[in-house]
């Protein structure tokens, strides 16, 4: 994302506050719900960050569990893709973004400044909006990761890694005969999946998904969906939705961000039958977004 | 209708409206594209005469006349030490050789008589028979027809440049040189065939033996030196400047530079190369090597923009997947981005070759106008390049480097077309992978 | 922050919804009511009214059905949107059966009317009808404001119904004793006080739907059922006792 991306997003975050006339500072200073689970995977505490002087998040703290889906609703703007992009230090990628707080994957602070965001990101993966396979093979796509860190003890192991990723991808079935075929000539549906395939190839702990549906239709966001809850055996994942019935369908807890704090948590099934903040309310019922 | 009414048109009034327009942005569309026509149909016709002139002149530049006659192949006038090294040969009268030979064919008698005859035939002719006999001395003691290219005077003559009508004393060729002119050709010994020497030949200030090889390796020579020191140089400034610099006014001002560098005239770059190599540092002028220096100099900044552009159109998508996956910045970069960005990389330094195969006043000004009748064996050995020597042949008296010009131009034309063909190909095969 | 649906068709087919509960709800009141005054009053008139009211009262109860059933197809609800479509296809259940009992009693108010007159029975009925058309009141309006505390208060003043209705039966019992030719108008007066206690046990079921409404959770106390008389053996021992004391 750009800089003028980002710049723009925020001067429509200012705005959408203006004309909900709303103060930044009334919201409410502290999440409603309960932000900490049991033996989490990744801790994050006050979790602030900038994009020079405008503040996106602020005072975030929220546990991701283990083996949980988690999905993160809000309006645009409100920081949750922001969020989700502080917890594998992709906002590195970002020159003007600055990120304080504490974040720690199992125990780990991942901003140290020894910490190597190589190895990080191949523990917490991420798959992105717009499928975005290499332009390479399909094999290629899934052994790129498996290969540059050195997880194959030989060739033979090298397609094993990349046979299971594709069939935990949901995906093998539809390429085995045609694995050298483009990665990009698939469907979008099939690409998608091909991305899923290529993070789960470096045997990461959390998954971090953001809006992976978005460009898809109906039966190929069902066939993900059917992924996520699968894949949730084995890996955390975190899903930023736009759609609350998505969120409604895969994740077991949710958060709800608004203007870049986080305004309620909880199981998914009880937030939405009743949300304990009104804000939350009035956002999932359509009153305000 | 209330035509007062402001705001948005109902849509009926629009439908009727923009019908309504319709006539005159359709008469606006075709007058623009009855312009653009004319424009192309008139560069067109510039194009089609320039291509013209050049190929009319420039195809009878790939022949000159030649003369068949035979030759005893002397073995003692030829190699006076008997023992058929260069130094012997070069002792040795082969000119002689190829003028009694003259002298049999045509009967020739006395001293002027001679003397006309010995101007009909080309210098070139007795380098033409030290070479055959020494790379294959059975000939010796045989006797050969051999083929000799004329005069460039007597070449003219037979073109119809130099004419009968002209009186002798304003003449080049004298009458008895026309005499025996016409002897030879009723004897059909006169043959009009395909210029080796233009092809094969080095400079020379007879028009008959000059030729391009010479020039064209220098090109070769002083073009691989600009590659190779411009392409990974540029390459690699345009991914640092992209990928790994830190935006910053230092960064800034060193981009203002490379794009004001690209607009600087290339002969500063020529003033350039002869102050700092040739001045400072003492490099012998006229060498290949300075010159693909000179060239690369120039040719850099063309490449470091085509490939920032190129760095730049790499979706950023790419980059956050390699980045997600959990490879490093250098790996992201080698392995994702220059390989996508590599057509792009690829027509820049295309352009830029291209510029720099058709540079003549840089490598003026570093001296590559000498005569050099050697052949550049290596990147220092001193050389000119084939634009220059067009620029050297335009301006010699003689006929025959008129149509040798041209034609020099058509292989200049050639070798430019082959190399962006060459380079398309490769580019056309890496951009399967998309 | 406004409280009205972005989407206002949305927010337009929520209150239309309310709109026809509430109209629904004041139908019931006066149903409840009518039909017993119809009695009090001996007006077969009014009885006839309350019986053909109640198809409208139904027909209702089916559009609010429908409609419910509708936004949730197409608008996939969440949060307090969900609770009210859910809560509103069970009050309109409870008010259409509420319905059907004054429809009840004013079916059998025309037969009584043919027969002689109980003192007292009439107006006690009466007082027990209104006391159920308050309770229904009440909790209509705690459903619309979102009320908890008003429809808990709704919850536990069921057990006056019930004590109402517990003396009512003992009443009947003492007549149908004293004169045999009053068992059949006391076996229908002691249907119509058994309806209004249903109804007034389907008010306390719209109440409790009213709590879940505005707090996600349903009331987890029992409701406390006050009416014995199904299970109070002393009472059905006062029959023989009383006859042999005709003598």
């Amino acid at each position: 994302m750009t800089m003028e991306h980002r710049k723009m997003i925020d001067d429509r975050k200012i705005k959408t506050a203006e004309m909900a006339n709303i103060d930044l500072t009334e919201l409410p200073n502290v999440t409603v719900g309960d932000i900490s689970v049991e033996n989490p995977r990744m801790t994050a505490r006050q979790v602030q960050v900038n994009y020079g002087d405008k503040v996106a998040i602020q005072d975030v703290s929220l546990d991701i569990g283990s083996c949980e889906v988690i999905s993160f609703i809000g309006p645009s703007g409100c920081g949750k893709s922001t969020f989700l992009r502080c917890l594998n230090r992709m906002n590195d990628t970002i020159k003007s973004c600055r990120v304080s707080g504490d974040i720690r994957l199992n125990g780990d602070d991942i901003y140290a400044p020894d910490v190597d965001v190589v190895p990080l990101r191949a523990r917490v993966g991420m798959v992105f909006q717009k499928p975005n396979p290499f332009p390479k093979s399909i094999f290629d796509n899934v052994a790129y990761g498996p290969k540059i860190h050195g997880l194959a003890d030989n060739t033979g192991h090298l397609k094993q890694i990349v046979q299971e990723a594709l069939e935990r991808a949901g995906l093998w079935s539809e390429v085995h005969n045609r694995l050298d075929d483009p990665g990009t000539g698939l469907s979008g549906g099939q690409q998608q999946r091909l991305c899923i395939a290529r993070a789960i190839a470096v045997s990461p702990e959390i998954i971090l998904m953001d809006e992976p549906c978005s460009a898809l239709d109906p039966i190929a966001t069902a066939r993900i969906e059917q992924l996520i809850h699968e894949l949730s055996s084995e890996y955390s994942i975190v899903i930023v939705t736009h759609s609350l019935q998505q969120a409604a369908r895969v994740s077991k807890r949710t958060a709800y961000f608004h203007l870049g704090r986080l305004i309620e948590v909880g199981l998914t099934d009880k937030l939405f039958i009743k949300p304990q903040h009104e804000m939350t309310n009035n956002y999932i019922t359509g009153r305000f977004g | 209708m209330n035509d007062t009414a402001k705001g948005l048109v109902s849509p009926k009034i629009a439908t009727e409206r923009v019908a309504a327009s319709m006539a005159k942005r359709k008469k606006r569309e075709r007058n623009f594209q009855r312009l653009g026509r004319s424009a192309i149909a008139v560069a067109l016709a510039f194009l089609i005469v320039l291509f013209v002139s050049i190929f009319a002149k420039g195809i009878p530049g790939f022949f000159q006349y030649y003369v068949e006659i035979g030759v005893e192949i002397d073995r003692e006038k030829l190699d006076p030490t008997g023992d058929l090294t260069l130094q012997s040969l070069y002792a040795g009268d082969a000119r002689g050789v190829i003028r009694s030979s003259l002298y049999a064919e045509l009967d020739v008698e006395g001293r002027s008589d001679k003397r006309a005859a010995g101007k009909l035939i080309s210098q070139g002719a007795e380098q033409r028979l030290r070479k055959l006999v020494y790379d294959d001395p059975s000939l010796m003691g045989t006797k050969q027809t051999l083929r000799f290219a004329l005069d460039d005077d007597v070449d003219s003559f037979l073109r119809g440049f130099i004419k009968r009508e002209t009186p002798e004393k304003d003449r080049r060729i004298n009458d008895k040189m026309i005499d025996y002119i016409d002897r030879l050709q009723a004897e059909g010994k006169i043959v009009y065939a395909f210029s080796d020497y233009l092809i094969f030949g080095s400079a020379s200030r007879n028009p008959e033996m000059a030729g391009i090889y010479g020039a064209f390796i220098g090109s070769i020579l002083t073009l691989t030196v600009c590659l190779l020191i411009a392409f990974p140089i540029g390459v690699a400034t345009a991914i640092y400047l992209e990928e790994i610099a830190p935006k910053n006014r230092i960064t800034e001002i060193i981009e203002i530079n490379i794009n004001n560098l690209a607009a600087v005239p290339s002969v500063v770059f020529g003033i350039l190369g002869l102050a700092v190599f040739i001045g400072i540092f003492g490099m012998p002028r006229s060498i290949p090597l300075i010159g693909g220096v000179v060239l690369a100099l120039m040719t850099l900044p063309t490449i470091i923009i085509s490939s920032r552009a190129a760095i730049r159109a790499v979706p950023p998508s790419v980059r956050e997947a390699a980045l997600g996956v959990g490879a490093s910045q250098m790996q992201t970069i080698f392995h994702h981005v220059i390989p996508l960005a590599m057509p792009g990389m690829l027509t820049g330094t295309i352009i830029g070759m291209a510029q720099a195969l058709g540079e003549t006043a840089p490598l003026l000004m570093i001296g590559m106008v000498a005569f050099i009748v050697d052949v550049p064996g290596s990147v220092t050995d001193p050389g000119t390049v084939l634009p220059v020597q067009i620029f050297m042949w335009a301006d010699f008296a003689e006929r025959m480097f008129v149509q040798k010009t041209s034609a020099a131009i058509i292989i200049l034309l050639a070798f430019l077309i082959t190399m962006n063909a060459a380079a398309i190909i490769i580019r056309k095969k890496l951009e399967r992978r998309w | 922050m406004s409280d009205r649906h972005i989407v206002s068709v949305f927010q337009q087919e929520l209150d239309t919804i309310k709109t026809k509960i509430i109209k629904m709800g004041g139908l019931v009141e006066e149903a409840i009511v009518s039909s017993s005054t119809s009695l009090y009053d001996r007006d077969a008139e009014l009885a006839e009214q309350v019986y053909a009211a109640d198809a409208v009262i139904d027909k209702l109860e089916q559009e609010i059905n429908d409609e419910a059933a509708r936004v949730i197809a197409l608008r996939s609800p969440n949060a307090d949107d969900l609770r009210l479509l859910l809560t509103v296809i069970k009050v309109s259940g409870n008010l259409e059966r509420i319905g059907d009992y004054s429809k009840n009693i004013a079916k059998r108010t025309r037969v009584l009317l043919e027969m002689r007159t109980i003192e007292g029975s009439p107006k006690a009925l009466r007082r027990m009808a209104r006391e159920v058309e308050i309770m229904l009141g009440d909790a209509l309006n705690a459903y619309i404001r979102q009320d908890e505390e008003l429809a808990r208060a709704v919850i536990a003043r069921d057990e006056d119904v019930d004590q109402l209705y517990n003396a009512l039966f003992r009443e009947f019992l003492t007549f149908m004793m004293e004169d045999p030719r009053n068992i059949t108008a006391c076996m229908h007066l002691h249907f119509m006080a058994k309806n209004i206690e249903r109804m007034g046990d389907h008010v306390t079921s719209i109440a409790e739907q009213v709590v879940f409404y505005t707090t996600g959770i349903k009331p987890e106390e029992e409701r406390n059922k006050a009416d014995i008389t199904s299970s109070d053996t002393t009472l059905s021992n006062l029959g023989p006792m009383v006859i042999k004391g005709k003598g």
